[in-house]
């Protein structure tokens, strides 16, 4: 193997060279790793599955939560006593975000009740903490299991966060915001709710 | 090519000479037996303390064979996975006892890398020129928390769904990406089929492949500079000019082939005895939540991660949100695992073993590994555990203890490594031996 040429290098054009070929084999490989990387996308199936659902609330009791599913996680849909709406007012010094000015909730959502009608809340019923699901504990006061002072809300059983009747977080809980109210909108006759989906023009 | 030189023939295996020998002129066969195994001079002085590398090796083996097995009958769909794995507890011939196999193995592994973690930090195994065996082994470990969180989500049950759920939205708080981030992770809005599909993709395949990388790259690391040992005492130094092997050295094999079969041997009762008698462990090794199919809806009243996870997920707790995110407990829980990378160079003591040295480190070490402990504790009950203090102090008042006993503790388990260039500075060490002690 006595032919290889040792004589008359041009060590800078060979590392110019070696430079601009690994180069351009590092933009291929960045290349071909997009559709791997783009796999992991929620597929169009995923997104399909994500498209908005309605629920009748006809026979709906003062009082009942029902949870449907939405994109996957629970939504909750909770009918409130006028005791319960009354109680929203009144605890505004313990709740970090009273206005729910740092809460994602739709634009038509204002106010304490955080609803499009007062009584029924419609919520994603996941913690903004981790992800799991809180607890309902209505019962106003010790009936609730939860402290005398409890003026009713949900209990999240992972890392102790505590809500109101309207979703919105206590002091001292580890969740950092309120709970996301989705986009819903009622049908005409205003018996069925639409999640998923804002008001059309 | 390298340049042939006719090898001698191999001698001493009786009827398998001539085949040997044929391999022999083929492959490095006889190269690598001496230089890996036969003529690889281990320190004498080794204790019980450095069964848990072999030990864990083993465990990687029980695993792949065992995971391999359990692959032939498992589902990973959303819609039968949970079925699937009961299908090979109740129905598949001796399917129980390699699925508890597994799930024993599972904490088994990490029970042997915490001891041989605490062996290398007791002896300075991490200090010059260990340092790359030590951060491959910190791979190993980061590698085996991937692979433990991946196969958690495969049986489906509640655990397995609200445990993936927690952990995937610790990436969701990152600043900025990390909702996207989540999403992409998950490949769906929740955590869904698409979730336990990529993730028994990269359990069954793409992390053990990883896993076995790093375990390769751990052992030539050691196999280049020699091993360690509890007098932290370079034996390489001192070398018998007759023999040309280090006097305090002793081959690996027949002497520590024998010492850690006899190990092996140890072990394997204790495996036994928890696959036989009880897999579960009290709900430490498989939690009995985990035998509730998963459900979306409905989070279970009390949700822990499995034991080996607990210390961090204590810390991440004790953080409290800042700024309106969780982002900062993450950060936590994350610098506590990769702070380990940092620790040869914060070491700055003149010895290696914990043999001689003074009282500051001494002090410090006890502190972390008591830390470590509680926390783990902690992380597996309830902030409620040990009920609030102080009600009516302004501030903390109300709060729970555990909560506070948490963040000490965090404190105490990074003070152990943020100091250690100073309480190991000045520090009143002891000389080393000039030759091992036994």
């Amino acid at each position: 193997m006595s032919a290889i040429v040792t004589d008359n290098v041009d060590e800078k054009r060979r590392r110019l060279l070696l430079i601009a070929t690994s180069a351009a084999g590092g933009a291929v490989a960045a290349g071909v790793a997009v559709p791997f990387f783009a796999s992991w996308f929620p597929s169009a199936r995923a997104l399909a599955a994500g498209a908005p659902v309605e629920f009748g609330l006809c026979a709906r009791e003062a009082g009942q939560q029902v949870t449907i599913e939405w994109r996957g996680k629970p939504v909750w849909i909770l009918r409130r006593t006028p005791e319960m709406l009354e109680a929203l007012t009144k605890h505004d010094g313990v709740l970090a975000d009273p206005e729910s000015k740092d809460a994602e909730q739709p634009d038509y959502i204002k106010g304490p009740t955080r609803s499009i009608k007062p009584e029924v809340l419609v919520a994603v019923g996941v913690c903004t903490h981790l992800g799991c699901s809180p607890t309902l504990k209505k019962e106003i006061g010790a009936a609730s299991d939860m402290g005398a002072d409890w003026p009713g809300g949900y209990y999240c059983p992972c890392h102790n966060s505590r809500f109101d009747l309207s979703a919105r977080v206590f002091k001292g809980s580890p969740a950092p915001k309120n709970l996301v109210i989705p986009p819903h909108h009622y049908t005409a006759n205003d018996t069925v709710v639409v999640i998923g989906e804002d008001r059309k023009a | 090519m390298a340049v042939m030189t006719p090898k001698p023939p191999v001698t001493g295996a009786g009827p398998l000479n001539g085949p040997l020998t044929w391999v022999d002129q083929r492959f490095p066969l006889v190269a690598l037996w001496k230089s890996q195994v036969a003529e690889y001079y281990a320190p004498k002085n080794f204790n019980w303390w450095y069964y848990f590398g072999s030990l864990a090796l083993l465990v990687l083996v029980i695993q792949i064979v065992s995971g391999i097995f359990l692959t032939m009958n498992y589902k990973p769909d959303a819609a039968n996975a949970f079925a699937s794995v009961e299908y090979i507890m109740r129905d598949v011939p001796g399917g129980w006892l390699i699925r508890y196999i597994h799930s024993t193995g599972a904490s088994m592994f990490f029970i042997c890398v915490y001891l041989h973690m605490a062996r290398g930090l007791m002896y300075g195994s991490y200090r010059k020129p260990r340092e790359l065996i030590w951060i491959f082994g910190v791979l190993i470990y980061l590698t085996l928390m991937g692979e433990a969180f991946f196969g958690y989500l495969l049986p489906w049950g509640q655990m397995s769904y609200w445990g993936a759920q927690v952990i995937i939205n610790l990436f969701g708080t990152i600043p900025f990406i990390g909702e996207g981030l989540a999403i992409w992770i998950r490949g769906d809005y929740n955590v869904s089929d698409a979730t336990l599909n990529r993730f028994f993709a990269l359990h069954v395949i793409a992390l053990p492949l990883v896993l076995l990388g790093l375990v390769a790259a751990h052992l030539m690391a050691l196999h280049e500079v020699g091993s360690n040992n509890p007098d932290g005492v370079e034996i390489g130094k001192d070398i018998d000019p007759r023999t040309g092997h280090p006097r305090d050295g002793i081959p690996f094999h027949p002497y520590y082939t024998v010492k850690d079969t006899f190990g092996v041997a140890v072990f394997l009762i204790v495996f036994s005895v928890i696959v036989f008698f009880s897999p579960e462990v009290g709900g430490y090794f498989l939690e009995y939540n985990n035998f509730i199919p998963a459900d979306p809806l409905k989070t279970p009243e009390h949700i822990a991660p499995v034991w080996y996870f607990t210390p961090y997920y204590a810390m991440l707790r004790a953080i409290p949100p800042m700024f309106g995110s969780q982002f900062p407990g993450v950060a936590v829980m994350g610098a506590a695992v990769l702070i380990f990378f940092a620790l040869p160079w914060l070491d700055r003591g003149r010895v290696k073993s914990i043999r001689y040295r003074g009282t500051k480190y001494r002090v410090w070490f006890t502190l972390f590994i008591i830390s470590f402990l509680i926390l783990g504790y902690l992380g597996v009950e309830p902030t409620t555990v040990w009920g609030q203090f102080g009600a009516g102090v302004p501030l903390i008042g109300g709060d729970y203890i555990a909560l506070w006993v948490a963040r000490v503790l965090t404190v105490i388990y990074f003070l152990f490594f943020v100091l250690m260039p100073w309480y190991t500075a000045n520090d009143n060490e002891r000389p080393e031996p000039a030759r091992v002690t036994f």
